[in-house]
């Protein structure tokens, strides 16, 4: 019966350590690299990355309206809502170049990533 | 117009498909139809809270807080169709017998469904969120007029849960004795791609690094933007470039499940074997 009070703290606090150990995870990662969207284009279309490492992408859509990241050959997608910053780990990637796109503009948001 | 159709369908596909099988698999119970519908309404204005919130819940734990919302959806999915494939589904035909020889008033096996209907919810829930994103950004920054836009979701809609309900159409042809057997490979199967798609998220926001390269590469024999590619995705989660941790997942799932449902219905058998003994 005492516990009941105590849970919501407990679980604050559980949160805050999840928290805190995901964000600590996501720093630790040694190369970040900034996309840009704007008006339904990915800034730089061409991205450079190191091969063989993990890269952070960090995507910060300045457009009012929301945007799917979506690559096949990267195997991943993420929504980033408009005026948002979304982070997405990809990698480690071997040399070559792996496309990428927007889903809710695909006639415009093309880009590719090359690792090298 | 049609730009708008076809991705409303993609993302409808996906949902649709999952709650065709999950109506097959339920067929026959009592108040079956009740509980996916309550389903799909909770999941749709979930959809709708959830895109309205989307900017925050990006934002979260820097960057990745819609990851952590996905793995906590996938994850209450997966737990409740493993619930459904172990627990409930070895005692499913029985309560279909029952339900038959009581009538519809044997409602105890109405409690078992709230798995399945938290399940549709959930499928619902995120593939909705993606689409109200979608809609609601071409409706303020497109060209088009209201009307097309709208009337291209609507067609896009339409035509994934045509999908939908062509799925449970095949499946309720097969006969009441094997359909069990059918919708619960599909479902062990339904289990292992939200699996899969677990471990994509998690690789995604970097929660976890190891076995994030791809084990192969298939997309040259079929591509995951095929039309038959985007069906399989949809149906048994296929992935042309699957990371290694998404193999792991796949196949952990699927045979962690198939394993326990065994050694549940074993014991079930048991018992009825005891209790036939004794009386």
């Amino acid at each position: 019966m005492t516990n009941i009070s105590a849970t919501p703290m407990t679980f604050k606090a559980f949160v805050a350590v999840i928290g805190l150990t995901l964000s600590g995870l996501a720093s630790a990662a040694d190369n970040d690299v900034t996309l840009i969207i704007k008006d339904h284009r990915f800034e730089p279309a061409e991205v450079k990355v190191p091969a063989n490492t993990r890269v952070r992408l960090v995507v910060h859509n300045q457009d009012q309206t929301a945007e799917e990241f979506e690559s096949y050959s990267l195997n991943r997608e993420k929504i980033i809502p408009g005026g948002a910053k979304a982070v997405i780990f990809i990698g480690p990637l071997k040399p070559g170049s792996y496309e990428f796109f927007g889903e809710f503009n695909e006639a415009t948001a093309q880009g590719v990533v090359i690792a090298e | 117009m049609f730009a708008t159709g076809v991705i409303v369908f993609r993302e409808t596909l996906e949902a649709a498909l999952f709650i065709g099988i999950i109506a097959a698999a339920t067929r026959g119970l009592p108040l079956r139809s009740r509980w996916l519908a309550a389903g799909v309404v909770a999941g749709a204005l979930g959809s709708l809270m959830l895109a309205a919130g989307m900017g925050q819940v990006s934002a979260w734990a820097d960057g990745i807080g819609q990851d952590l919302m996905n793995v906590a959806i996938l994850s209450i999915a997966l737990l409740m169709l493993a619930w459904h494939c172990v627990w409930v589904s070895p005692q499913a035909g029985k309560m279909v017998m029952e339900a038959k020889r009581m009538g519809h008033a044997a409602l105890e096996g109405s409690s078992t469904l709230w798995a399945l209907s938290l399940a549709v919810a959930l499928s619902v829930l995120r593939e909705g969120a993606e689409t109200v994103l979608f809609v609601s950004g071409f409706l303020s920054g497109s060209s088009e007029g209201l009307l097309m836009v709208l009337s291209g979701a609507g067609v896009g809609l339409a035509t994934g849960s045509l999908a939908g309900i062509m799925i449970y159409w095949g499946l309720a042809r097969i006969k009441t004795q094997h359909l069990f057997a059918v919708t619960n490979v599909l479902i062990l199967i339904l289990a292992g791609s939200l699996a899969s798609q677990l471990a994509k998220t998690l690789l995604q926001a970097g929660i976890v690094m190891r076995w994030s390269t791809p084990l192969w590469d298939g997309s040259a024999l079929l591509a995951n933007d095929s039309t038959l590619g985007t069906l399989l995705h949809a149906l048994v989660g296929y992935e042309a470039r699957p990371a290694g941790l998404q193999i792991i997942f796949y196949l952990g799932t699927i045979s962690l499940i198939w394993f326990a449902a065994k050694q549940m219905k074993a014991s079930i058998d048991n018992k009825q074997a005891t209790a036939a003994a004794v009386s």
